[in-house]
């Protein structure tokens, strides 16, 4: 019995230390920075306290606030159109079984793929010169666009690259769900003359909620730490309008080396996301007993 | 729900390989404009005489890919492992020797948190703690920092893997007087296999994917592919047609295990995403 104790914690240990080590102390390190101005001399950290005004400067900075704006409506757009489009792929494909292992492994391919070359592949095709896509409108008899230079543009374009990447996870997810569903239930109702969409309406959307709150929560966390694609595709730019937060924190940190400044615009960055966990969390735990 | 009528196999069918063939797409151009000469890229054609000239630029000894390459399976298996072993412990730890809730609830409640907060918020805590310890510009620091990413994902799929060993299994190998570590190996591990599997195949992937973090903490000895695809982007003249070579050659593990082991990553994606 002593020794079920000692094995108990030995095995727990490693995890627990490393978290300790590279989350916990890291945090409060990071949380200690943001109080002051660092300076670099030799190798070592020369640390000059300067109280609250990391975090004064934060609500005056430009780039941090469009970058918050545009992460934001970047993953509120951007995981709406793939939850909608997934959902109607879902529905129109459920019951395809003939290549089902193909289509998996097809649609899996994106998510597989370093976000970094998802980048660089849509940069390439974006190119105003020889892109496939204004290669494809010009045929079309239509007028090239510069997609990523034109600010108009710009966080539009960064968008689709994210739907074409993420739909086909909403897609496999929502499928999975949909046709784990009972089916006794639908010939109930074709039974007691509901039409297919009284059956869309009122039996699949109210058995899939569990499913589509769970993708969406999963994609909308994803979503928010948006970097590789835009670091490779606009660099935040043309201007601000494709800055996203996760971008401005590499900017001010390493970029500009302001180490005090970045860690705070770090900590309200993870307050902010950790409040949200919490209010969903909350109001997820209210539905179940509701 | 199913109507079995001919037109609508079809209709479905119809869509399910418009769509197949939009997400795939862009793969196959990539690899095309890797094996085009950059003018036969810039003019677009369709129709091009494939050629090396790309991979050779890229494995020549001016360019760092090959470095990159090398590192990248370093970084991603060693944090593969460590990963593995550290996560299989703390699972069968946290459900089956009796913790208290509460060491079970703030472990995994912490790890969540951790999981979504973007990881660059933490990736300067980390640059300042490993410079002051001389662990910065080391694969060593860039091996820890994976392994802590991707502990998390790795804690609750072991976890669902765990859960499901019987109890009766790990009762008796106990009663016949096996200690904890033989129970672990001899019981529990062959019965996860699938569960290390799955986690061991998409921790390997994610660390191989992995931007941000590394970009922060190495410089260019110790870069990772996906630095090495960013440094072709950011160069002013832009070697589009390298570029793509290198890119077709990085997705060459999606691609691979995708392939050999696709049953393990859907299980791995699915048991990730419903907890």
């Amino acid at each position: 019995m002593k020794n079920d104790v000692f094995w108990r914690y030995m095995t727990l240990m490693p995890a627990v230390v490393l978290f300790l080590a590279l989350t916990i102390v890291p945090m409060i390190n990071l949380f200690a920075l943001s109080f002051h101005h660092i300076e670099w001399i030799e190798r070592a950290a020369v640390w000059k306290s300067v109280g609250w005004s990391n975090y004064a400067a934060a609500f005056e900075d430009n780039l941090f606030r469009a970058g918050a704006v545009n992460t934001v409506i970047f993953a509120v757009v951007a995981v709406s159109i793939q939850m909608v489009l997934g959902f109607m792929l879902a529905l129109l494909t459920t019951g395809v079984t003939r290549g089902r292992l193909f289509y998996r492994t097809v649609f899996l391919l994106p998510i597989l793929v370093p976000g970094i070359i998802i980048g660089a592949i849509w940069k390439l095709m974006y190119s105003y010169d020889f892109g496939v896509i204004n290669k494809t409108a010009i045929f079309l008899g239509m007028s090239p666009q510069d997609w990523l230079g034109n600010p108009h543009l710009a966080l539009a374009s960064v968008i689709l690259v994210d739907v074409w990447h993420w739909t086909p996870f909403c897609f496999l997810l929502l499928l999975a769900a949909l046709e784990s569903l009972p089916q006794d239930i639908y010939e109930a109702a074709r039974i007691d003359g509901s039409s297919p969409w009284q059956a869309l309406r009122f039996i699949t959307l109210p058995l899939m909620l569990p499913a589509i709150a769970v993708t969406f929560i999963f994609r909308m966390i994803l979503a928010l730490k948006v970097f590789d694609e835009v670091y490779l595709l606009t660099g935040g730019g043309p201007g601000t309008s494709t800055e996203v937060v996760s971008f401005t924190i590499y900017r001010r940190f390493f970029t500009e080396d302001r180490p005090g400044y970045g860690a705070a615009i770090s900590i309200i960055t993870f307050a902010t996301v950790a409040i949200l966990i919490f209010v969903a969390g909350r109001i997820s735990r209210r539905r179940k007993v509701a | 729900m199913h109507s079995d009528s001919a037109t609508s196999t079809f209709a479905r069918h119809a869509v399910l390989s418009l769509s197949a063939l939009i997400v795939i797409f862009p793969f196959l151009w990539i690899v095309a404009a890797g094996f085009k000469n950059q003018i036969d890229l810039l003019l677009g054609k369709f129709l091009f005489v494939p050629t090396w000239r790309n991979f050779e630029a890229i494995f020549n000894s001016t360019s760092d890919f090959a470095r990159n390459f090398l590192n990248s399976i370093i970084v991603a298996s060693t944090s593969m492992v460590l990963v593995l072993i550290v996560a299989t412990l703390a699972s069968y730890s946290l459900y089956r020797m009796r913790w208290p809730s509460w060491v079970l609830h703030s472990l995994l409640a912490w790890s969540v948190v951790f999981h979504m907060v973007p990881p660059i918020t933490l990736a300067g805590a980390w640059f300042t703690m490993f410079r002051s310890l001389g662990l910065d510009n080391t694969l060593s620091g860039i091996i820890l920092a994976h392994t802590t990413l991707n502990l998390p994902m790795a804690l609750w799929m072991m976890g669902v893997f765990i859960r499901d060993v019987p109890n009766e299994l790990v009762d008796a190998a106990s009663m016949d007087g096996a200690r904890t570590p033989q129970i672990l190996r001899h019981v529990v591990l062959p019965i996860v296999r699938p569960g290390l599997a799955a986690t061991g195949i998409l921790s390997f992937i994610f660390s191989w994917n992995e931007f941000p973090v590394v970009l922060t903490l190495a410089q260019r000895q110790t870069a990772t592919v996906p630095i090495g695809i960013g440094k072709y982007a950011q160069e002013n003249t832009v070697a589009f047609t390298e570029m793509a070579a290198a890119s077709t050659l990085s997705m060459l593990p999606a691609f691979l295990l995708l392939l050999i082991a696709q049953r393990f990553i859907v299980r791995g994606l699915t048991s990730g995403a419903v907890k």
